[in-house]
């Protein structure tokens, strides 16, 4: 909505990976209005603070609604939204820093619960609003601003770490592939819990990967990326950890289990084991 | 000790160990009190461990409304040698002490008088007598009519089960028994004035199940929580009964979670609350600063503990108002309601539900430990009488500017038309980032131009001509009102002002309070924090203060209270 907004003064540098990241999205969500017939202002977009959160005003054509919260909360945001309204669809966009390092303590809780939403995460191994500084995914040794002289700690790995979390759909994508990475975002929103959509989304100003990512010939660097083979076994918890020991970062359906109910389907269920009570019969428990 | 004449109200404090029937025998003498028209309060505290571990709990029984847990100790009901240890020097110089003569032996304390509980019950062919034969004794000590007593046992142990006719003789056999061998002794308290029954239908219940059932009459749809003293029993209370269609309560993982949950959930359109105490209510402080940016209703309960950090979890003091009025960075002042009662539990709940969904935002409702932990019987309230505001939601067609102007707005609600983003970064109309000066002025202005709509016309005065007043909040109304009515009695002048809306204050009231000499703010704090609030307002405020982790005793605010305003009266005077 912000293309025309004149007042709106954030800005993406050209080149910037979230774009990508943003037309995926953009599409997956076209796609699911003419699939579902259900109208755009059934989705709900939950962003983070970081470049990447600003997605939520640049998004073009038809608008969801958006919750532009706090620095690292957009999962339990989006806890509350898909508990209230779980007819709505809930997407949470949000960088590395705020996902994995602030936001970090809830992702274990989400994908405990398998809360029905789809998370977006633009990894770009650096915290870009900010201007430069070491995220989680930044390489051990790396000279970033905040680490003149080395990053100290090792990097983590997101996916596996979702994996061990018991995340029940984790894709993993690139900015570069906006249909490809759309039919991931639309898998992981389709998908009956909680849906982690990890997208390498490079920072061309502090940490440009687009060459180590794609591979450059010209210049003799082999690609990092790599296309999940066809006969991977996305239901198999051990093949997931297999692909994630290969060398190089996965593209594609990493892990999917389609048999836990997921948290809205879990109160479903808990319903029939309570009776609803009015306030008149509470109150009148207490009367003497 | 023989005392004759009669008395409007007694106070007796149990103690012992976790388990030895300290919580029921005071809970039963409070219910066979009130069922047959006294007033009764009881205060309970945690043990310092989860199991057994020296526990006690106190009783005041009285003819009229009970405002505070009494002073003095008429009776100490000691389980152990070291329940008596530890309170006896609490117990008046002319109260009895009745010991548990099976647990121990006491010498040397002309108060003291040994009943076999346990013996006696046993002797009835019921165990679990015990606590029966401590109310008739207590009753003895009060002159209650044994038939009042019988009455209560009969009504309870009713229960259409084989096996109740046993049970109502031996309660009453050991109610008997108890009251037997305290006759034999020679102790008497006077006599307890009848009671009047109050021509209304009451209920009997502590102050944090009072506010949840407050809560759910305002319409509370969603309510999650972490848990912690002492705001845990409400989380427990809303997982168990806040069940069914569209309802949800639930357990997060952190009071960050429970913040943002309830954000996230009052943007899509539900009347959404927290409860939590200092730790957790710091906690979630930027997540309050985003609800008043965004405009996003809710509701956080803050049962007040002492102490900061992790301070003094089972103790009470008001210490958190700075913090609840101003949680937030960035010119941020929250509307605050704090309740004084187990009453005001109840209404307090509906008014803060009411207040998030008419100004759009955060409301913090501020109760404390001493509250939430007291059991008092109250009027039950009219539930046809309550009419819960509901959200202005907005109704018409895309394209619509949910933050345009500078007054509270319809809401869109997800899955509707008037999409929208809402935004924790100052934006413009739409719900876009923007750093424009005329954009942040427009929205600060827009944001605390809202609060304009909670100024309630309702406050508590008596004797409002008075140039010096006193004015408590929250849990201190209790003493702070008993005090002023014995400072009134004995013709002391001073008037009595009161509010539960803290933040902002009922103007009429702010204006009446502008023009006292003093306006003294008894409060359980060091720092007189809303005293200090009082006077950024213009008012004259002095506060007397106390943070000993326990409530006022009446007698020393009657104390300060008359020595502050006859200073003031010297001063006006010239002297
Ligand atoms: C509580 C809090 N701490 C710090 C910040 C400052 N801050 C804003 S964005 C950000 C990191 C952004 O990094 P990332 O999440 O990776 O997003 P990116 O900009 O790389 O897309 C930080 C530290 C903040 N807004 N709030
Ligand atoms: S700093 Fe990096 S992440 Fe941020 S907009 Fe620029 S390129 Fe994108
Ligand atoms: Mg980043």
């Amino acid at each position: 909505m912000s293309k025309k907004n004149p007042e709106y003064d954030f800005k993406w540098c050209p080149g910037c990976g979230d774009f990508g990241v943003r037309r995926a999205l953009e599409f997956a969500m076209i796609d699911r209005l003419e699939t579902t017939g259900e109208p755009m202002e059934n989705n709900v977009v939950v962003a983070g603070i970081g470049c990447s959160g600003n997605l939520v005003h640049l998004l073009e054509g038809p608008q969801p609604y958006g919750f532009h919260g706090i620095h690292g909360r957009s999962l339990p945001i989006s806890l509350g939204v898909k508990m209230a309204r779980p007819e709505l669809n809930v997407v949470v966009v949000a960088g590395d820093g705020d996902f994995l390092s602030i936001g970090g303590e809830h992702i274990g809780p989400q994908a405990a619960r398998n809360l029905n939403v789809c998370a977006v995460v633009m990894d770009n191994g650096v915290y870009g609003l900010t201007k430069g500084q070491s995220s989680p995914t930044t390489k051990i040794g790396e000279i970033t601003s905040s680490t003149p002289y080395g990053k100290l700690e090792s990097e983590i790995d997101p996916l596996e770490l979702y994996l061990t979390f018991g995340v029940s759909f984790i894709a993993s994508g690139f900015s570069g592939q906006p249909r490809p990475l759309a039919k991931l975002i639309t898998q992981g929103m389709e998908h009956p819990g909680f849906s982690i959509v990890h997208v390498q989304s490079p920072c061309t100003t502090y940490n440009d990967t687009f060459d180590a990512l794609k591979g450059n010939a010209r210049k003799g660097i082999d690609p990092t990326l790599f296309t999940v083979p066809d006969d991977h076994d996305a239901s198999d918890r051990a093949s997931a950890y297999g692909l994630l020991q290969q060398p190089g970062i996965p593209v594609g359906v990493v892990y999917q289990d389609n048999g836990r109910p997921s948290l809205d389907q879990q109160v479903e269920l808990m319903w029939e084991r309570t009776t609803e009570r009015t306030v008149q019969s509470l109150m009148d428990a207490f009367e003497f | 000790m023989q005392i004759s004449g009669q008395m409007r109200d007694f106070v007796v404090r149990f103690a012992g160990e976790g388990g030895q029937g300290v919580v029921t025998s005071a809970e039963g003498l409070a219910q066979a009190s009130t069922q047959v028209g006294y007033h009764a309060l009881t205060f309970a505290t945690f043990p310092s461990q989860i199991l057994g571990g020296p526990t006690w709990t106190q009783a005041r029984i009285a003819v009229d409304p009970v405002l505070s847990p009494g002073d003095d100790v008429d009776v100490l009901v000691a389980f152990n040698q070291e329940a008596y240890d530890t309170h006896a020097e609490e117990v008046r110089g002319n109260g009895v002490i009745i010991f548990n003569a099976n647990e121990f032996e006491l010498e040397g304390d002309e108060r003291g008088f040994g009943l076999p509980f346990d013996e006696l019950a046993r002797s009835t062919g019921n165990n679990r007598a015990a606590n029966m034969v401590i109310i008739g004794a207590l009753a003895y000590l009060v002159d209650m009519p044994q038939s009042y007593l019988e009455e209560f046992v009969t009504k309870r142990f009713s229960r259409g089960r084989v096996g109740d006719d046993e049970i109502i003789r031996s309660n009453i056999q050991a109610l008997s028994l108890g009251r037997e061998h305290m006759s034999a002794s020679g102790f008497s308290l006077g006599a307890l004035e009848s009671p009047q029954m109050p021509d209304y239908p009451q209920l009997m219940l502590k102050g944090n199940e009072s506010l949840s059932l407050g809560a759910l009459a305002g319409g509370l749809e969603f309510y999650v929580g972490y848990p912690i003293s002492p705001a845990t029993t409400i989380l427990v209370y809303m997982e168990r009964n806040l069940v069914g269609r569209n309802k949800f309560a639930y357990q997060v993982s952190s009071e960050i979670e429970s913040i943002t949950t309830i954000l996230g959930a009052g943007f899509a359109g539900k009347k959404a609350m927290t409860a939590t105490a200092g730790p957790g209510f710091s906690l979630m402080g930027e997540g309050l600063g985003l609800g008043w940016i965004a405009e996003i209703p809710l509701v956080v309960v803050d049962v007040q503990r002492g102490g900061p950090a992790t301070g003094l979890p089972t103790k009470t003091e008001q210490s958190d108002l700075m913090a609840c009025m101003f949680p937030a960075h960035g010119d941020v002042r929250m509307p605050v309601i704090a309740v004084g009662s187990v009453e005001e539990c109840f209404y307090g709940a509906i008014k803060a539900l009411d207040w998030a969904e008419r100004y759009q935002g955060p409301v913090v409702l501020m109760t404390e430990m001493s509250l939430a932990e007291r059991a008092q019987n109250i009027r039950k309230p009219d539930l046809s009488k309550v009419e819960p505001e509901s959200r202005l939601v907005y109704r018409g067609n895309n394209g619509y500017k949910r933050y345009a102007g500078w007054e509270r707005s319809p809401m869109p609600l997800p899955g509707n038309p008037g999409a929208y983003v809402a935004n924790g970064s100052e934006h413009d109309d739409i719900g876009d980032t923007t750093h424009l000066p005329s954009r942040h002025v427009q929205m600060t202005e827009r944001r605390f131009g809202k609060l304009k709509l909670l100024e309630e016309t309702e406050y508590e005065r008596d004797r409002a001509e008075e140039s010096v007043v006193v004015m408590p909040w929250g849990g201190s109304k209790g003493p702070g009102l008993e005090a002023y009515n014995l400072l009134k009695e004995r013709g002391v002048p001073v008037g009595w002002f009161y509010t539960m809306f803290l933040n902002p204050l009922p103007p009429a009231l702010l204006e009446e309070l502008r023009k006292k000499e003093l306006v003294i703010v008894p409060e359980l704090n060091f720092q007189g924090q809303f005293a200090s609030i009082l006077r950024s307002q213009g008012i004259r405020a002095e506060a007397i203060t106390q943070y000993t982790g326990l409530p006022f005793k009446v007698r020393d605010l009657v104390d300060q209270i008359t020595e502050m305003t006859q200073s003031v009266k010297k001063e006006m005077a010239g002297v």
